[in-house]
């Protein structure tokens, strides 16, 4: 395997990437609204209550219908602080883990199918790499993207969920061995996911935009697991979200593999 | 010492019932300037797909610099250098970070890196604009940088796919000389697709004319204007008082001389339709006591060799 090359076109990919706006923005937006106004909008919620009525009435009653595992690790906590481990562990898990999925999808995109759209695969497919590395190189760029932009994300969330709570929680109360099992192991999942719908979807899509939009339908896993989460029927815990991870690094897997088989210069010269 | 650096032999490519190349045997040897002929779509840019790996071949074989592109590809695209039809930048990128990243893909040895970007920038006059995003460069600027990318890792074999196309005539001359100074002065190899058969007469060494995927004319473009042209234009400076005895000479010979002689220029101009028959036509201008003080055939060129075999393949 060639190293360097493989290196190199993942530092294009990125480069190029990062001065897409339709790649930027989206990152940048999910990011603010989850890991920084989030959790200072749950430290708002007794405030909010006293301006607009009974709003920890409402979470009251959405508590009472978590499971009993769950209920379990809210004893000895007062309203206030059940509620802010409730959102801030539980309701925002799923919600974080779009991060890494949009990041990989997006940039997958940008590499795959815009790289179809500028014209600038031919030039790539004349380097002496081959099929092989150009594909992992192409996969490299999305995954490694999404890494880097969910542990930066993890990190800022950290603080800012900590430092928005102080006040109620009086001690640094996140992360758990939950948060870290779902970052060391379902993050590169689902990065990995993100990539391998992207390739697919851009192998029949004639650029950016359409391949964002048949690869967009892979959020909704991650919209549902949050509602199973709201409604009960599911929370996160570390067994499931190592289950979690295992499904996930499978589909990755199957993605990856039918992927690589659209992936060759043969084909993609001839298309 | 076997000086061939690529050798084809019946090759052949379809897509689905298209036949884009199709039984085509040639030879390309060291250090030549070869020019590959053809309108769009005659399979230029499919063969040289084929020669660097990029494409399979439906049937024949082929090696290039000793190598088999289906077997050998990225081990032969290091040796290779592939300007594409279209530029093919990141043109979201700097011109220095497009020559930077392909150096790393190309393997060019990481000290030798930024020496050679910058001797290829100045070379091709971009250094002052090198930090520039190429989006903003012009069609001209484009194609140079495209073509110092093709060779940062000094190509054995360099492929040219229409390398002055869409080009002002200032930006296609600088591109030619540059094209003319690296096969002369660097002793690379060059195979140049091209549709503009000026260029093609001015810088290829051999030319080959593709039709329809399949090989009609191979040669120096001396010897394909011989075979293939049918009318050649002599120029005939006479005694200005023998004008009259020498166009009397001129119309008596109707199997060498066709149509009426005229005299646009001062000079007579006859068409004659074999390059072997201008001693004959001579021998009886000098047997009839005309003083012949010039003959000058104005020689055929590539465009008179491609429309003949372009009309004899279309039935025209």
């Amino acid at each position: 395997m060639n190293a360097r090359a493989m290196f190199a076109i993942v530092r294009k990919d990125l480069k190029v990437a990062s001065q897409n706006k339709g790649v930027v923005v989206p990152i940048i937006v999910l990011a603010v609204v989850f890991f920084v106004a989030f959790p200072w909008v749950v430290k708002l919620l007794p405030v909010m209550e006293n301006m607009a009525g009974d709003v920890l009435g409402d979470i009251q009653k959405l508590l009472s219908k978590i499971p009993a595992g769950l209920q379990q690790e809210f004893a000895g906590l007062s309203l206030t602080q059940t509620v802010v481990v409730y959102v801030l562990k539980y309701m925002l898990a799923p919600m974080f883990l779009l991060l890494p999925l949009m990041v990989a999808a997006v940039i997958s995109a940008d590499s795959f199918a815009g790289e179809k759209e500028r014209k600038t695969l031919e030039a790539l497919l004349y380097t002496p790499t081959s099929d092989r590395e150009l594909f992992i190189a192409k996969l490299l760029s999305g995954w490694l993207a999404a890494i880097a932009v969910a542990l930066a994300g993890f990190v800022l969330y950290t603080v800012m969920a900590n430092a928005a709570a102080w006040s109620q929680m009086h001690r640094i109360f996140f992360p758990d061995a939950m948060w870290l099992v779902l970052i060391l192991w379902v993050v590169p999942a689902i990065a990995g996911l993100g990539v391998g719908v992207m390739v697919l979807a851009s192998s029949r899509a004639q650029g950016f935009q359409d391949a964002n939009q048949l690869g967009g339908l892979v959020v909704l896993p991650m919209v549902a697991l949050f509602y199973a989460q709201m409604a009960g029927v599911m929370y996160f815990n570390v067994f499931v979200v190592i289950l979690m991870g295992l499904v996930i690094w499978l589909l990755t897997g199957l993605f990856i593999w039918l992927g690589s088989r659209t992936f060759q210069r043969n084909r993609l010269m001839a298309a | 010492m076997d000086t061939k650096v690529i050798t084809i032999n019946q090759l052949t490519r379809h897509f689905k019932e298209t036949v884009a190349v199709n039984d085509l045997s040639l030879e390309v040897h060291a250090g030549e300037i070869f020019g590959f002929l053809g309108h769009n779509g005659a399979g230029k840019t499919t063969t040289v797909r084929l020669l660097n790996g990029v494409i399979e071949a439906t049937s024949g074989s082929m090696r290039v610099l000793g190598l088999n592109p289906q077997v050998d590809g990225p081990a032969l695209r290091a040796r290779t250098g592939v300007l594409t039809e279209t530029p093919s930048l990141d043109e979201r990128l700097t011109a220095w970070d497009n020559l930077s990243i392909y150096a790393d893909l190309y393997g060019v040895p990481k000290k030798t890196i930024k020496p050679r970007i910058e001797e290829l920038l100045s070379e091709f006059d971009l250094a002052d604009r090198a930090r520039e995003k190429v989006g903003g460069y012009s069609k001209g600027m484009k194609q140079r940088l495209a073509l110092a990318r093709a060779l940062l890792h000094k190509p054995e074999l360099i492929f040219l796919d229409e390398a002055t196309s869409g080009l002002d005539p200032v930006s296609a001359h600088h591109v030619n000389e540059l094209i003319e100074r690296m096969a002369r002065r660097e002793g690379c190899t060059v195979f140049m697709c091209t549709h503009n058969l000026v260029e093609a007469q001015r810088l290829c060494d051999r030319v080959a004319i593709l039709e329809h995927g399949q090989l009609v004319a191979l040669g120096t473009p001396t010897e394909l204007t011989r075979q293939y042209v049918r009318r050649l234009d002599v120029e005939i400076e006479v005694a200005e008082e023998q004008t009259e005895i020498a166009l009397g000479v001129l119309r008596s010979m109707p199997e060498l001389v066709l149509g009426e002689p005229n005299k646009p220029n001062g000079a007579l101009v006859v068409t004659i339709n074999k390059h072997e028959f201008i001693p004959d036509v001579l021998a009886a201008l000098v047997q009839n006591h005309v003083r012949v003080y010039r003959m000058a055939p104005q020689e055929a060129n590539l465009e008179q060799v491609y429309f003949t075999l372009h009309e004899e393949k279309e039935g025209v």
